[in-house]
Order: structure tokens, then C-alpha cells, then sequence
């Protein structure tokens, strides 16, 4: 037969995928523009709609030289048959990949290595983040050349916005006919925001081609400690405390495996800072007879994990957020400054704070000495009664004198924290933990650890702490189920990860009624 | 106000013959009805097509200068029912809004139209939410114009093309006395492309002639006996116009090699470049259009033009029709004709193509490869004929690694309290059937909320509870955005609960605009509008058909008073329906408007406040309880520098607006007392400044005070 077509003329195929109002559309405009006034033949579509409301968008650009008349060109991207692919966010690229976007024998994969996280990534109880090292890897194999810049983070150091920067990759990309000065010169004819746009789009420029470009995983679940992460090399205070302070930490060093150390400064700076150094003290004390649990158990030839996680978990125990604590965090020096600088607030700016603080009489008496507090919280009608006045959402102003007074003397009040019904509540329960995990420890080792490790299911306020205790509670409930089995503690860890998995603990309903079984 | 202003664009609309366009596929569709004359123009807004209604409101200025009237209709009813303007005058009209469901809320009017038929050209614009990108349910368009005899154009997905159908459809309607429907898929409507323009028309006839000198004639009325004679009307009359039409002005198009072929293949206009790209990947047709393959594109889908098709199909061994969506009406038309003109051409369609879902590339590669592999071997390369090859290049499998992402609702959405305040009456009170609606409030089905059970059309959301009024421990909820309630909820929702002695609770989203469509005016809106009535309260007309028990937030983010109030619309024992209308102004919206004026104000040197919120870290467990009662965009998880924290903890960042959500929430639920707002004072007076000193005195002489008496770790434990 007679074939009367030419070949394929050069068409280049280009896909933006991105987040609903990450500015797809801005960066859609521009490399039409850019490609018309380079003598190009543009044709973009899009998907808006509802799916912009923050869902994954997705546009896309052919262009070919112009020859006069409207090349006949495709409205949607196909897979294997695209050469750009430009993402807004990590995830997007692989969703990219996922669809079949991204070629090795010819796709060009500019990507930004941020995370923006989707809505069930951030409900989990526990750490729901996505795993972005598959993606990256995925984006390296799949891809004829992978860019990976964090733009996001280029964008805010520029005061600008991510399809700036994103801009700016794809002419550092270097994969489209056109001048770097072309796409500047687009920017400029847009008229908004353009110092600052400019300024992002080169410094995306510049990175892309570097060579640590080819992407780096982000952080994603919290670092391990390295040993020799001693304690914080700026401790200042009274003369009497630091010294009482490099008694503690010459302590450490002194009495505890060199493995535990770092986790133990931690704990031990927390604890410390919670209360004073006496507390400190104890939680050194209390360590030291867990310590001695864990030799006895072997702990030496298991990393002395008994002593790391309980240094870990007791330091957030006896840490724990009573009115106290949270009154002594919001007024801090440091956290002013920490909050001004958060808010970026200049010299010539000022800055008024509101905390949103909604107390229950369960948190008033815990602040009182135990036995009042315990005998108030015995009588129901009382306990309605106050609960009525005390129990209502207040904006609490911390930069005015009388909320800041106020918040600073409930603070003042942590030398009584010792006598107070909630230190006692506390102090019985991780008494009950630690003693649970170490009788345990002795016949199981890495069972014992699990209980330690228990104690992460305990965390909010309120209803959120209640669910906590409860969960902690049916987790520790099957102990008895699993004590003398081999895979005892794989259990436990497993029963851990699924009460972390939903608000309700559904999960973890489910797999204890399948230990129940065993 | 609408989300997007084509103000700049519309200028467009201006230029005249000689000068060439260049744009969205919609701003073209609008060019070529004033370069029709055409007299008025109605719509209701809804993607694909809402651009089209917010460049039209956006154009006013220029519709006025060319006579023409614009209407944002209540529905897509009362648009459809606007073309009876075209039935006893010689005056051109378009409607637009979306379809599906557009059409069937616009059917009724659209029946009687096309039944009494039109003396002046009548177009309608349906955009074709279908496949990607498509909010409704997957439906044909066709079938409506089949079962009304509306003849259905589909051009080509160019400018060009698609500019070409609005005047070919003008003169169809005329000619033939019947309404046509222009249909433009997603894709069409947004596409950037190009066409040489025309000048405008002004109307051939004034609507204030047709005013002044009415006209009536009895035979166009649907009422018996002139309907019996419609039908028999557009079968012998209109039917045969329409055709001769098409056929003279060559409305479908050729193209590729003519006389006898092994294969040839049929599709949709709108079919066209995706057919294209696929037969340019196996080497038979080039991107200026030239082709291999014989091919014969539908401009018109209906009515179908048989001396036309069986003229292309007689010499073809093989014919591959291509045409999305099902029922596959046009195949099977197309297999009618061969039979009864007993020629013996091989008929394909939904095999090769599978005969649900969207044509997408690869779907149109797959399919005419097939075709062309079984029928036409020799025209493929040997790569595109061996069979055994792996088709798509190896993927990696990420789809556990990437995590899904609807849409949901935006940062600072006045929406989000109203669920979050429902989440919380749902922990006291227990689940109950809620009937959601059409709009942004939707989302509320996904994570974090969970909420609702049902979307049966816009603004039936009370209707669709209707059966659940019968005597129980639990009362139904039903919810409504303003514009479903504006459209028809007012009757079907609120007056047929009153009417029925409904005994349920129907929330009203009322957010000032139609929200979810971009942001266009409703009677409820607030803000001034100077072509449109505005500023009506919801809660005005709920009374005014007879509901009692109405209460008013005017401000949906106090999350504690939503509760109550929903808790004691579910418990009170008055009878009767309950109604809470939830107001709070779109927060894209308001921060299109307020946003340049913020910045403006700050560099003017104005004194202004710019709120937003941050977490306290250190106070926050990570337990991520706000997170499930929020979802919004700003607030999101982090994971901190600190081996004693196992999980991660929230965050709010830089495209926080301040809304107030969070700490409501945590207000309501009595979440934690990690979240505050920060007031930052841009410009401060004299006074702020004072002010500030003074109070930073005081605080920090006792922090001062209170940090030289104990060790200070810095921020690390802080």
C-alpha cells in the first residue's frame, strides 16, 4: 500500500501533574507563551472542576514548530508518550509514574521532592506518612532522566510560590528549545509578583543542575540516635543547678552501657526540664534499678534494649502534660521567640498571641494536692457543679499581663507537682508498667521490651487520652494470652502498630480477637 | 463574583474579522455567538461549562453594546425554558450548562421546545462531563436528542472546528425548525488553541421588537391536537431539512484516501484528535492531517446521514466505529443501515473498544490497533503487527507507596466546622442516615469526615430523605448547599418537608456563592452585583414556606454552637421540620477579594491584621485527634528531631488564613491546648506599639526571673 503520511513531525509532549491550588494553571499559561513567542504551535488542556479542590490535577502541553494551519494534536497524555513530566510534589510524580507517564527510553522527570501529605496519610494516630524512598526509586528506573529539587522549599526562601520554581527546573531541565532569558522574559510579561518569581525560578535553575539533583529521600520516620549525642551543649542556669546537672550526667557516663547513654541524657534532660534536678534524680534511680533488670536478663548481648526504650518511655511518663507543663511551655522566653520567628514577625511588626485552652475539672483537680482532688473527683454532683464553670473552651491571650500572670503562676505551682492527684495517678501507673515490664523481661526479653514500648499508645488529652489508656489497656490485655510463646512479642509489636492504625482501635479489636483464637 | 475573572480575556471578544483568536475553547464557543447575532444567552454554571457562564458575566459590558441579553438562570430548567423566545420570533438564542445533568434537569423545557419546534435558531451547549476530570455519573448526552429529535452537533475538538459548528448550528435550527445541541467534552472546553475571528453581530431582530409586537401561532404550542401533528412534523418535515443540510454543507467531514480500502473508520467529532494520535503512533497519519486510513468524522451525531455513511462503508471491507460512552447508539444504527441495504461491510466498534469508560490513548491505540492488526494487516509496521509483544514498557508497581488524593475542602472552608461540629454529635448522639447533596460540602463522604450516605441530584438532599419521616429514636439529616437549595431545594427539600409534615433536620450550607461551580452569585449572595438581585436570606424564604423551627449560624466556625444547636434539633420535641442554615463566606472567594486588598493596606502603610495559626510542638502528643476533625490542607503532620517522640506531630504551615478552625475545634472537642493564633499587626500605631513594650516588660522581667532559678535547656527540650 501507498503511504502517503510523513512521519512523526517533532511534537513535544509535556504533563504537569500537581495538587489543586499548588498554581498548575500559572505554569500551564506560561509554557504556552513561551512556546508562541518561540515560534511554537502550543495546544494545553486541563481537568479543572471540583477535582482542583485540592484533589490531583493534571495538565498537559503539546507544541511543535509552527507551519501554518492547526497541527491536529492530542488532548490528553498517553502512556509511554510523554516526554516531560513536571510534578508539584513527590507523590504526584509517582502517581505519574503509576499512570505510565514517565518512559525510561525518553522521559525527562522534573519533579519537587517535597511532601505535601494527603488527608489519610495525616489521621493515623501513629506516623501514617508515605515511604517517598519506592517513589524515588521508582522515579529514577522509570525515567530517561530524573530531576528531584525540594521547589517548594526554593519557592518559600524566595517569597515566591512553587510554579516559579517549578519554571525555573524546567528550563534548568534544559530539555525545551528555548533560551533561559525566553522563560524570564515570560515571567516578566505575567506582571505579578515578578522580583520574587524571577528570584525562584533561578535559584530552581541553579539546582536542578547539580548533582545532588538525582533526589534524596526526606526524613521520614524520627533519626536514631547516634551515640555520642550527648546533652545539650547550652545549659544555662544557677550555678548550684548545673553543677548538680554535670553530677547527673557524670552519673550516666559513670553507672550505664555506653548503648543507653544518648537515650538516657535525652530522658534525663527531659525529665530534668519537666521538673528539676531531684526529679532528674529519680529517673535516674528508677533507671538504674530497670538497668539492673536488663543485665540480669542478658541485656549485654541484646544492645541493652530494655534500658534504652525504658530510658525512652519513662522520660515521656514522667513527663506527663498537666496543666502545669502546658502553663510552664506557653511561657517561656524561648517560645515567644520561637513563635515570632515561626510567624515571621519583623521589628516594625507586633505580635498578639491567643492559646486556645479548654480545661475539665479532671485537669483542675489533678492540680490540687491528691487527696483533695481525689475526694472532689468522689463526688459526682460536685464534680457537675464545678464542672459547669470550669468546663468551657477559653481564649486564654497570653501577651497581655493578666492571662500571662495567670498562666505564670499555674506554672509557679510545679515545686507542689509531687502532692498534686495527678503526679500520684501518674507516678502509680508507670510504677505498675515498669514493674509489668520487667517481671516480664526476665522470661521473655524481647517481650518485656514490647511492654515498654506499650506505653506510646499513652498520649492527648481528654477523650483522646481516655481512648489512649484504653488502648494501652486491651493491648496489655493479652499478655496473658501470649507469655510462653515464641513469637510473644512479635505479637505484641504487631497489636502496638494496630492500635495505632485507627482512632477507635477497630484494628486492634480485630487482632485480639485472632490472638484469642491462637 | 466568580473563583476566575476572564475580565482580561473578554477583551477578546472585541476583535472582528482579520485578527485572530487565541484561548480557552469556551471563550471561543462565546466569540461565535456574538459573531452569530445571537439575542440572548442562558445558562446555569457547572464544570465543564462554568467558565462559559463567568465569561459571559464577565463580557457584560460588551453584550450590551451588541443588544444581547444575559441571564444566570435558576436551573438549567428555567435556561432551557428561555429558548421559547425562538419559537414565534426570528430570534437566535444559546443556552449552556452542564450535562448530564444539566439536561435532565433541563428536559422538561427541552421536550416541548423541540416538540413545537422554533422559528429562530436555538442552541444549546452542553458541556459533556465524561471520563477524567468528571464530577457526575457516566452518562450520554445522546440520548436526549434522540428522544426529543434535537439534532446533536459534535465537531472536531479545534477551535476551528468547534466555531465553525456554533454557525452551522444556528442555521440548522433555522432551517429546520428544530433545536440543536452543541456537545463539547471536558477537555474541549479548556483546550488553548486558535481560529480567525469574524465581526459581531448585532440581533436581526431586537427581543424589545418581539416585545412590542408579539406574535403567537397555535400550531407551535404543545397542546393536543397541534402535538400529535409535531410529531408527525419533525418526521416529515424538520428531519428531512436537517439532513439536506448536513449533506449540502458538508457538516461531516472525509478524509484520507477515497474508492475502495480494507478498512475505514467512523467516529464523533469530538473522537477526532484522539483517533488521530493513535493512527500517528502506528505510522498511518501525520499531525496536519493527512491519513492512510479513510476516514469519515460526525460532526452531526444526530440525526446520522445514511446515503453518506453507506456511501463510505460500501467500498470498505472493514469499518471501525468509534464512539465513547454507552449505549453504543450510533453503532447500532450504523449496523441497521448495512443490514437493510444488505451490504455486507464488516461493522466494528465496541469490539475492539470495550463498551464502558473513557477513550483514553491508550484505550484509542489498543483499539485501533486491534482493528487495523485484524482486518488491515499490511498497513502496520511489524512491530505494531507481532502479537506476542508486551504492550506498555514495565511500571513500577507504587500503588501501596502513593497515597490517594481527592478533592476536599480548602484551607479555611467554612464547610469544615459544620462537619467537624457533626463528627462530634455523632460521637454523643450515635450515628444516623445522613442524605448528602450536590456541591462542595460532598466531600464530607471522604476522610476525615465520613459523613453521608446519599447524593441523589442537586438540591435533593432533604427529598432524598423523605422516606426515612416515620416514627424512631433517630431523626434523618439531610444537607444542602445554597445553590442546590436556590435551584430547587427551596421547593423539593423545605416546602415538601413542610408540606408532608416532615419530622427531620436539614442543614444549609450557605457559603454566599455557588461554591463548588466557581463561585458565581446566587439570590443569597452578599456581596453587590451590579447586573443581579442579591442579598435575599435563605432563612427568610425557609420561613415563608412555612417552617418554624429555623435557626441561623451566621458563623460556622464556632464549632460549639453548631454542635448544640445540631444536638438540639435532633432531640427537642417540637414536630415539624428543623432547619439550621450554616452561613460563612467561601473562603476562595473571600480570599480572592481580600487578599489584594490586605496587601494593599500593608504597603499603603494601614495599620492590619494578619491571622494565623502554629502549634506548640512541644505541647502537641501527636496524636493527630484535630487532624480527624479537620483535613485541612495547612495543617498537616511533621516529624520532629527528638528520639523520645515515636510519632510524628502536627504542623500548621505558611498557607494557614487564619480561619479559626483548628482552634474551635479544639474547643468544641476539648482536643489539646497546643494550638494558638498568632495576630501579626503589620503597620502597628503608637499605641500597639506601647502597648507591646509595656507588656513585654512585665513578661519578660518574670520569665527573666523564673529562667535565672532553673536550668534551661534551650529549644531542644523545650
Amino acid at each position: 500500500m501507498n503511504k502517503m503520511t510523513a512521519p512523526d513531525e517533532t511534537i513535544i509532549k509535556l504533563a504537569v501533574l500537581a495538587v489543586g491550588g499548588q498554581g498548575g494553571g500559572v505554569i500551564t499559561d506560561w509554557i504556552v507563551q513561551l512556546a508562541e513567542k518561540n515560534g511554537w504551535y502550543a495546544q494545553a488542556t486541563s481537568v479543572p472542576g471540583v477535582a482542583q479542590r485540592t484533589g490531583a490535577t493534571i495538565y498537559y502541553i503539546e507544541m511543535v514548530p509552527e507551519a501554518g494551519g492547526t497541527p491536529i494534536l492530542s488532548l490528553m497524555p498517553t502512556p509511554g508518550d510523554v516526554d516531560i513530566v513536571l510534578a508539584a510534589e513527590l507523590m504526584e510524580a509517582g502517581r505519574a509514574i503509576q499512570r505510565g507517564f514517565v518512559s525510561p527510553d525518553r522521559t525527562t522527570l522534573v519533579t519537587s521532592t517535597h511532601r505535601t501529605l494527603a488527608v489519610i496519610e495525616k489521621v493515623v494516630p501513629g506516623s501514617g506518612i508515605a515511604d517517598s524512598s519506592p517513589v524515588l526509586d521508582a522515579a529514577r528506573e522509570a525515567s530517561k532522566r530524573f530531576l528531584g529539587v525540594d521547589l517548594n522549599q526554593l519557592a518559600a526562601e524566595n517569597g515566591s510560590v512553587i510554579s516559579a520554581s517549578l519554571f525555573g527546573a524546567l528550563a534548568g531541565a534544559n530539555v525545551l528549545p528555548f533560551a533561559k532569558e525566553s522563560f524570564e522574559a515570560t515571567i516578566e510579561a505575567g506582571g505579578r509578583g515578578v522580583a520574587a518569581s524571577l528570584k525562584a525560578f533561578g535559584a530552581a535553575f541553579d539546582a536542578v543542575q547539580q548533582p545532588e539533583a538525582q533526589g534524596t529521600a526526606v526524613a521520614e520516620a524520627a533519626p536514631d540516635i547516634a551515640p555520642g549525642d550527648g546533652p545539650a551543649e547550652a545549659v544555662a542556669g544557677p550555678e548550684s543547678e548545673t553543677q548538680a546537672w554535670r553530677a547527673l550526667t557524670e552519673r550516666v557516663a559513670r553507672d550505664f552501657p555506653e548503648d543507653a547513654q544518648p537515650m538516657l541524657l535525652r530522658g534525663l534532660e527531659k525529665v530534668v526540664d519537666f521538673q528539676d534536678v531531684a526529679y532528674g534524680e529519680e529517673y535516674l534511680a528508677r533507671m538504674e534499678a530497670a538497668k539492673a533488670v536488663d543485665s540480669d536478663a542478658g541485656g549485654a548481648v541484646r544492645g541493652h534494649a530494655f534500658t534504652i526504650d525504658a530510658a525512652k518511655h519513662l522520660a515521656n511518663a514522667m513527663a506527663y502534660d498537666d496543666v502545669i507543663r502546658v502553663a510552664d511551655l506557653k511561657t517561656r522566653s524561648a517560645r515567644m521567640r520561637r513563635v515570632e520567628k515561626e510567624m515571621g514577625v519583623t521589628p516594625d511588626q507586633v505580635m498578639r498571641v491567643t492559646e486556645f485552652m479548654h480545661p475539665r475539672i479532671e485537669e483542675v483537680c489533678g492540680t490540687l494536692p491528691a487527696g483533695l482532688g481525689g475526694a472532689i473527683l468522689k463526688r459526682q454532683r460536685l464534680v457537675d457543679a464545678l464542672n459547669r464553670v470550669v468546663n468551657k473552651g477559653r481564649h486564654v491571650r497570653t501577651d497581655t499581663i493578666r492571662w500571662f500572670l495567670l498562666l505564670y503562676l499555674m506554672a509557679g505551682m510545679r515545686r507542689f507537682r509531687r502532692r498534686t492527684l495527678r503526679h500520684r495517678t501518674e507516678s502509680a501507673h508507670w510504677e505498675e508498667w515498669l514493674r509489668l515490664a520487667e517481671e516480664t523481661v526476665r522470661k521473655d526479653y524481647a517481650l518485656g521490651v514490647e511492654v515498654l514500648r506499650c506505653h506510646r499508645l499513652i498520649k492527648g488529652y481528654s477523650d483522646t487520652h481516655a481512648r489512649g489508656m484504653s488502648k494501652y489497656d486491651r493491648v496489655l490485655s493479652a499478655l496473658p494470652l501470649l507469655a510462653g510463646r515464641d513469637d510473644a512479642a512479635d505479637w505484641l509489636r504487631r497489636l502496638i502498630e494496630m492500635a495505632l492504625k485507627d482512632e477507635k482501635g477497630e484494628m486492634l479489636d480485630g487482632a485480639l480477637k485472632t490472638i484469642e483464637t491462637l | 463574583m466568580a473563583e476566575r475573572s476572564f475580565a482580561k480575556e473578554v477583551e477578546q471578544l472585541r476583535i472582528g474579522a482579520g485578527e485572530e483568536f487565541r484561548g480557552e475553547g469556551i471563550l471561543a464557543i462565546t466569540k461565535a455567538l456574538l459573531e452569530c447575532g445571537v439575542a440572548y444567552v442562558a445558562g446555569y454554571q457547572g464544570a465543564p461549562i462554568s467558565h462559559l457562564m463567568d465569561v459571559l458575566s464577565d463580557a457584560q459590558d460588551i453584550l450590551g453594546e451588541l443588544g444581547v441579553h444575559f441571564e444566570s438562570s435558576a436551573s438549567e430548567a428555567a435556561a432551557a425554558a428561555t429558548l421559547a423566545a425562538s419559537v414565534h420570533y426570528p430570534i437566535r438564542g444559546a443556552v449552556t450548562f452542564k450535562s448530564t445533568v444539566g439536561t435532565n434537569v433541563a428536559s422538561d423545557a427541552l421536550a416541548n421546545l423541540a416538540s413545537g419546534g422554533v422559528k429562530g435558531g436555538a442552541l444549546i451547549v452542553v458541556g459533556e462531563d465524561y471520563g477524567e476530570g468528571a464530577s457526575i455519573m457516566q452518562e450520554r448526552s445522546h440520548a436526549f436528542a434522540m428522544k426529543s429529535q434535537i439534532w446533536l452537533l459534535d465537531p472536531r475538538p479545534n477551535l476551528e472546528t468547534i466555531t465553525q459548528s456554533v454557525r452551522d448550528g444556528f442555521e440548522l435550527s433555522e432551517v429546520s425548525n428544530t433545536p440543536v445541541m452543541l456537545e463539547v467534552r471536558i477537555r474541549a472546553c479548556h483546550v488553548h488553541g486558535r481560529f480567525q475571528a469574524r465581526d459581531n453581530q448585532r440581533p436581526k431582530m431586537a427581543l424589545a421588537e418581539a416585545l412590542e409586537n408579539p406574535q403567537r401561532d397555535v400550531n407551535r404550542i404543545v397542546l393536543p391536537p397541534a402535538s400529535y401533528l409535531h410529531e408527525k412534523e419533525k418526521i416529515e418535515h424538520r428531519w428531512p431539512a436537517a439532513v439536506k443540510f448536513i449533506r449540502e454543507r458538508a457538516l461531516n467531514e472525509r478524509f484520507g484516501p477515497d474508492g475502495a480500502h480494507k478498512v475505514g473508520i467512523v467516529m464523533q467529532g469530538g473522537m477526532y484528535n484522539g483517533v488521530m494520535r493513535a493512527l500517528q503512533r502506528l505510522g498511518l497519519a501525520d499531525i496536519r492531517g493527512r491519513t492512510d486510513v479513510p476516514l469519515y468524522v460526525l460532526n452531526v451525531t444526530y440525526p446520522l446521514i445514511d446515503d453518506e455513511f453507506l456511501d463510505f462503508a460500501r467500498d470498505k471491507e472493514s469499518v471501525l466505529v468509534v464512539e465513547e460512552g454507552q449505549p453504543n447508539h450510533i453503532e447500532q444504527a450504523f449496523g441497521a443501515m448495512l443490514h437493510k441495504a444488505g451490504i455486507r461491510t464488516k461493522l466494528f466498534g465496541k469490539d475492539p473498544f470495550p463498551i464502558a469508560g473513557e477513550y483514553t490513548g491508550a484505550v484509542m491505540l489498543d483499539g485501533i490497533r486491534t482493528f487495523i492488526r485484524d482486518n488491515a494487516p499490511g498497513l502496520l509496521s511489524d512491530r505494531d503487527r507481532l502479537p506476542n509483544e508486551p504492550e506498555k514498557p514495565q511500571v513500577p508497581d507504587l500503588s501501596k507507596a502513593v497515597p490517594p488524593r481527592p478533592p476536599g475542602f480548602c484551607t479555611g472552608c467554612p464547610e469544615r466546622p459544620i462537619f467537624a461540629a457533626m463528627k462530634l454529635v455523632e460521637n454523643e448522639l450515635g450515628p444516623h442516615h445522613v442524605a448528602a447533596d450536590i456541591g462542595c460540602h460532598l466531600f464530607s463522604i471522604l476522610p476525615p469526615f465520613g459523613i453521608g450516605a446519599s447524593t441523589m441530584g442537586y438540591g435533593l438532599g432533604p427529598a432524598s430523605a423523605s422516606a426515612f419521616n416515620v416514627p424512631a429514636e433517630k431523626r434523618v439529616i439531610s444537607i444542602m448547599g445554597d445553590g442546590g437549595f436556590w435551584h430547587n431545594g427551596l421547593n423539593s427539600g423545605i416546602t415538601n418537608a413542610v408540606f408532608n409534615k416532615h419530622d427531620d433536620v436539614t442543614i444549609i450550607v450557605d457559603n454566599y456563592y455557588s461554591a463548588a461551580t466557581g463561585g458565581q452569585d446566587i439570590p443569597s449572595s452578599r456581596a453587590k452585583n451590579r447586573s443581579r438581585s442579591t442579598s435575599h436570606p435563605i432563612t427568610d424564604a425557609v420561613k415563608g414556606v412555612g417552617t418554624k423551627w429555623v435557626r441561623h449560624i451566621d458563623r460556622t466556625y464556632d464549632v460549639t454552637k453548631m454542635r448544640d444547636t445540631l444536638k438540639e434539633a435532633l432531640t427537642t420535641k417540637e414536630k415539624g421540620p428543623k432547619v439550621i442554615v450554616a452561613s460563612s463566606e467561601c473562603m476562595l472567594n473571600r480570599q480572592r477579594r481580600e487578599r489584594p486588598l490586605l496587601a494593599k493596606a500593608i504597603s499603603d502603610g494601614v495599620r492590619s491584621i494578619k491571622p494565623r495559626f502554629g502549634v506548640d510542638e512541644d505541647v502537641c502528643t501527636g496524636d493527630h485527634a484535630c487532624m480527624r476533625l479537620s483535613g485541612c490542607p495547612s495543617l498537616s503532620v511533621k516529624v520532629l528531631d527528638d528520639p523520645l517522640r515515636d510519632d510524628p506531630v502536627a504542623a500548621i504551615d505558611e498557607t494557614c488564613v487564619g480561619c479559626g478552625n483548628c482552634g474551635e475545634v479544639a474547643d468544641a472537642a476539648a482536643l489539646c491546648p497546643s494550638f494558638y493564633r498568632a495576630d501579626v499587626i503589620h503597620n502597628p500605631n503608637n499605641w500597639d506599639r506601647l502597648v507591646t513594650r509595656l507588656r513585654a516588660r512585665v513578661t519578660g522581667w518574670l520569665q527573666e526571673r523564673r529562667e535565672g532559678k532553673r536550668l534551661n535547656f534551650g529549644a531542644r527540650a523545650a
